[in-house]
């Protein structure tokens, strides 16, 4: 599985998987119609996705892909039409307050990346090339993680009521509002 | 020469059942290109039979479709009608690839791309004989629900970007079905990994193999949860894959042809090619699931035929089903589509987990049978008699114009 | 492993610039997703480095990461729809009605 079926070496593999990531990641940020914001997130997703894979982490990347690119990516179109209609933004995209923002971002990223580079963690071997099997992790979900799943579980059903009520439309609309 | 015996040595180890068939032709090349060639070998079959497949199945559907609407089919090209697959190919080939003024271009250009491409990704999984699967992944059926579940932004993606109204409203409607239709889709197939404990197809497909001296198959369709799981996931296979009676997202009547209305040309074919090639995988993932993969039906016959022929076989069958299916039901409505994946569908393969799990836990044959079967009996009546509403049908009436 | 923590580092800001400078209530949620995400490749990261031999938390941190994620965007989407529903806008800066 490493370094693929062509004779690339696996780090480029990796400095194009982050490239993709980084690059959707700013355009899915930056630009003006939302939706092309949503696709570009998606393609940013897939990407990690793939770097998942490339790490021999293959269940947590198919989980990536399931989820993000199939679930949130569909909620979030559907949301962006529901409220926008899906065209480009009219006036400007940015807060008022967006210089700060952005430099604030750009600080911590100066500081965050100086601390990574002077921590000692990095410098360890990776131990875990080898990919845990689907049995494996079930066994240790059923077993070690039995009370994280189940929390999960009762989240994930507050959510998906919580937003079903959120979302349900008043059962009667007044007359003088105009829909 | 010496590859060329390996490529022969090689398919004639495929096509009889033979373990490692990959082996002569790679033995046969240098060293270095060995993992390219391997990779090429699982995806050329692929790309060869699926599209062929999908190409004849495109003039049976009309033909078969034709019968059940008392008339003749196409029966002009090539004997008996049957190239004309070549000619309707042709014809979008060299079609005017016509793009509204008014569309995101990019997007327009890449959604029949991102369709076709995680459909075909899907077969990479699928065990189509003993030792035919393009990658045995361990996630197997991970893979298969993870990948699939991108071509509903493609849809979505397909839609929007044509900037017309009919387009859009098709592409919701098929992202909202294929999404609602998904959950029973992957439940029934749950019911399938609780039973083996692996998401391998693989393995899924091998724990089907009947044993020596049995008369029956231990298929799973065999089973009442099964044959419930596979009716459910059948039905949901069918939403997915927009065929009729589900085939709202492009009811002619209503908006046109959905979400590729503003399609022509080679991008039109590849979305009815990628439509296609879907409804041979989810097929294929139910008939690994459910039907026995590559197993025959009764133990005696296991040696009878290669493997390979027995999974071909059902899946012809399928596909003669979904053709019958479409000459014969008519259109759903959208709150009757909605209403049945969530009121009825889901409750339902929760419910066929549920009974999957008692057939698991119950040690003797006569009692589990009896239990599974008044679970999923007693919960059908429920769920599908009592709780759906229902119309009286009177005494029907004909009227005639005047 | 430098690179998968720096990599991570720069989603992360991405996503906090995105959401300090849009205007946009949904492009805030997606750089909140583009957060979660650095966080994700930070545990994977982590548990293909780490020193235990069958460790696996840092994967299901991942996968419970994953499936909180999605709730979060179902609520959140939600009440971004429920704000357009009420103000017809979901621009940001805009809801400001409890401004003193």
């Amino acid at each position: 599985m490493e370094g693929g079926f062509i004779a690339m070496p696996t780090d480029v593999i990796l400095w194009i998987l982050g490239g993709l990531i980084l690059i959707s990641a700013v355009m899915s940020l930056a630009l003006r119609n939302l939706i092309h914001c949503a696709l570009f997130l998606m393609v940013c997703f897939l990407g990690l996705a793939g770097l998942y894979l490339h790490l021999n982490a293959v269940f947590s990347g198919l989980v990536q892909a399931l989820v993000y690119v199939g679930a949130v990516g569909i909620i979030l179109i559907f949301a962006i039409l529901l409220t926008e209609g899906g065209g480009t933004e009219t006036g400007s995209h940015l807060g008022s307050q967006w210089r700060t923002g952005i430099g604030l971002a750009v600080l911590l990223a100066f500081a965050l990346l100086g601390a990574v580079s002077n921590s000692p963690q990095t410098t360890q071997a990776a131990r875990h090339t080898e990919e845990p099997t689907v049995r494996e992790i079930g066994l240790k979900l059923m077993t070690d993680y039995l009370l994280p799943l189940q929390t999960i579980g009762l989240l994930l059903t507050a959510a998906a009521i919580g937003a079903v009520v959120l979302a349900m439309q008043e059962p009667k609309p007044r007359k003088d509002e105009t829909p | 020469m010496e590859p060329l015996k390996g490529l022969l040595s090689t398919l004639w180890k495929a096509l009889t059942d033979q373990p490692d068939p990959k082996a002569p032709f790679l033995e046969s090349i240098p060293e270095d290109y060995r993992s390219l060639a391997s990779a090429v070998l699982s995806v050329a079959p692929i790309l060869m039979v699926f599209p062929l497949l999908f190409a004849l199945t495109t003039v049976l559907e009309r033909k078969g479709l034709g019968r059940i609407q008392n008339r003749l089919g196409p029966n002009r090209v090539g004997p008996a009608g049957f190239l004309q697959f070549a000619a309707d190919g042709l014809k979008t080939l060299t079609k005017e690839d016509v793009v509204p003024r008014a569309a995101d271009r990019v997007v327009h250009f890449l959604a029949p791309i991102a369709l076709v491409i995680p459909v075909l990704l899907t077969f990479a999984v699928l065990p189509f004989g003993r030792n035919l699967a393009p990658i045995d992944l361990d996630a197997g059926l991970l893979f298969f629900f993870a990948v699939s579940s991108a071509t509903e932004l493609a849809v979505f993606m397909a839609g929007w970007a044509s900037r017309n109204k009919y387009s859009l409203l098709g592409a919701l409607r098929a992202v909202a079905q294929m999404v609602s239709y998904e959950i029973p889709l992957v439940l029934a197939a749950l019911s399938v990994v609780m039973i083996t404990g692996t998401l391998s197809l693989s393995a899924i497909a091998a724990a089907q193999s009947p044993t020596p001296g049995s008369f029956l198959a231990p298929w799973y369709v065999f089973t009442p949860w099964g044959l419930m799981g596979f009716l459910l996931f059948m039905i949901a296979a069918c939403a997915e894959a927009n065929r009729s009676p589900f085939d709202l997202p492009e009811g002619e009547s209503e908006i046109i042809a959905g979400y590729y209305l503003e399609y022509s040309g080679f991008k039109f074919a590849l979305f009815f090619l990628g439509e296609y090639l879907g409804l041979f995988a989810s097929s294929g993932l139910a008939i690994t699931l459910f039907l026995g993969g590559w197993n025959a039906p009764f133990a005696f016959m296991q040696g009878w035929l290669p493997s390979w022929v027995w999974f071909f076989a059902k899946l012809a069958t399928l596909i003669a089903v979904f053709i019958w299916i479409r000459g014969t039901l008519p259109r759903v409505r959208m709150d009757q589509l909605m209403g049945l994946a969530w009121k009825f569908m889901i409750p339902m393969t929760l419910l066929t987990l549920v009974a999957a799990g008692l057939w698991h836990r119950l040690p003797s044959a006569p009692l589990r049978w009896v239990a599974c079967t008044a679970l999923l009996a007693g919960a059908f009546l429920v769920l599908g008699r009592v709780l759906m509403p229902r119309t009286r049908h009177g005494r029907r009436v004909y009227r005639y114009a005047d | 492993m430098t690179f998968y923590l720096a990599l991570s580092v720069l989603l992360f800001c991405v996503g906090l610039a995105g959401v300090l400078a849009r205007r946009h209530a949904i492009m805030a949620l997606i750089g909140i997703e583009l957060m979660l995400n650095a966080a994700n490749i930070n545990f994977i990261a982590f548990w293909r480095h780490s020193s235990a031999a069958d460790d696996l938390s840092g994967m299901f941190w991942m996968i419970f990461s994953v499936a909180i994620a999605a709730a979060e965007a179902a609520v959140g989407l939600a009440l971004v729809i429920l704000v357009f529903r009420h103000r017809r806008s979901v621009r940001l800066d805009e809801l400001e009605s409890l401004k003193g």
